[in-house]
């Protein structure tokens, strides 16, 4: 059978997907925060981002606020195999007709994220866009959906 | 002569499939935030991937009927509006969550945002989620919403539609997607509807009336399939008849 399309959440989805605060991966843990941006680097204040971590099997998703900001209650996930702990990043937007898949690397994971082979196959630039950084606050990963540092989007 | 109309809307292309056209020019909004680098290529083992399990406590009781959830009922052409959450091989989805929200009867949403000077309806939210049974059926009651003008160039207006989050078994079969209303004359005016470049995929938004769903004396019904991705594990397999 021939799939159904994809289209934009629009504006309103909030009404719809935001109704209940979904945003804790765990009860308590780190804070992950970021910002959302479009191609002029300005904030995305109409977009909604899912973590999916694929080993814990836990589920969140955060809406962006008028500033773009997004914000996640999080643990790190185990390392599987080769591959070093990370999350799933679904983004969402209006103007966005498709999601966009990209994944979460974490700083204090050095080694494991030398290793990886997702990483390993991308230049040493585009690694740094993939990985978390630490501020005083928690975890801060942004999200460029265009730009000269445009996040690494992969297929789904 | 260039019609205005022709800016908006693109001709067919086959070729597209069921893929949604990105970077579609008409939908003023995809300029600054399709991305343009191409894809990476996700691991294969990405695909075997089971996605998130819902389960009854991520619903409210009126959650599958939006004409339910205040004190009256709301204005509006009350409809039934169910279908079946299928695998591409056709293998209905057990379990899958299924999110809609929409404009009200008169086209507006309950959404700060919207400013549409349309009147907005006290009982109706417009929101609602289920999950689907063994058969991968899902049941929402509702009104029909309105169409609306919107700013993505002069005298934009959408077509009808309900807005579709399903999550399916497998981690990459998520979908957020519209589902249409048989008939409606603003498809051809509508860059978001033909962003899915190909016609057969595009009439995969539409809904069908559907007669067998209809209450009698209380409301009509349309009915609509939501086809993913290849499954994980948890669809149900073909039975086969002995």
């Amino acid at each position: 059978m021939r799939r159904t399309p994809s289209q934009t959440v629009g504006p309103y989805y909030a009404i719809g997907l935001a109704r209940r605060d979904e945003s804790k991966l765990v009860p308590e843990g780190l804070r992950l925060t970021g910002q959302l941006l479009d191609g002029d680097g300005v904030p995305v204040g109409d977009g909604m981002v899912e973590l999916w971590d694929p080993i814990g099997g836990r589920w969140a998703r955060s809406g962006t606020q008028p500033v773009g900001s997004f914000s996640f209650t999080v643990e790190k996930p185990a390392a599987a195999g080769a591959n070093a702990p990370h999350l799933l990043v679904y983004v969402f937007a209006r103007g966005l007709l498709k999601h966009q898949l990209t994944r979460l690397y974490f700083p204090d994971e050095q080694e494991a994220n030398a290793a990886d082979p997702v990483l390993s196959a991308l230049s040493e630039d585009e690694r740094a866009r993939l990985v978390a950084e630490q501020d005083d606050d928690g975890l801060r990963f942004d999200i460029h959906l265009q730009g000269d540092r445009e996040t690494i989007f992969f297929t789904a | 002569m260039t019609t205005a109309v022709s800016v908006i809307v693109l001709p067919d292309d086959p070729s597209f499939g069921p893929e949604v056209q990105v970077d579609y020019p008409g939908y003023r909004s995809t300029r600054l935030r399709a991305p343009k680098r191409p894809l990476v290529t996700s691991p294969e083992e990405l695909h075997s991937l089971l996605g998130p399990v819902f389960g009854e406590d991520a619903l409210e009781p009126t959650d599958g009927d939006l004409t339910a959830q205040h004190e009256g009922e709301p204005l509006g052409e009350r409809i039934v509006v169910s279908g079946r959450v299928l695998d591409e091989d056709g293998r209905p989805i057990r379990g899958a969550l299924v999110e809609v929200w929409q404009a009200n009867a008169c086209g507006r949403y309950r959404h700060e945002v919207d400013q549409h000077p349309a009147p907005l309806d006290p009982n109706f939210s417009g929101a609602g989620r289920v999950l689907t049974d063994d058969d991968g059926n899902y049941r929402f009651v509702t009104i029909k919403p309105g169409a609306y003008p919107w700013g993505n160039h002069e005298n934009a207006w959408r077509p009808a539609h309900i807005h579709f989050s399903v999550f399916g078994s497998a981690f990459t079969q998520r979908l957020v997607t519209q589902m249409y209303f048989p008939g409606d004359p603003l498809f051809a005016f509508d860059p978001i509807f033909n962003s899915v470049r190909d016609p057969e995929s595009r009439a995969l938004m539409i809904s069908s009336f559907d007669i067998e769903s209809t209450v009698p004396d209380w409301g009509l019904a349309y009915r609509w399939d939501i086809v993913l991705g290849r499954g994980g594990p948890r669809t149900t397999p073909f039975e086969t008849d002995a």
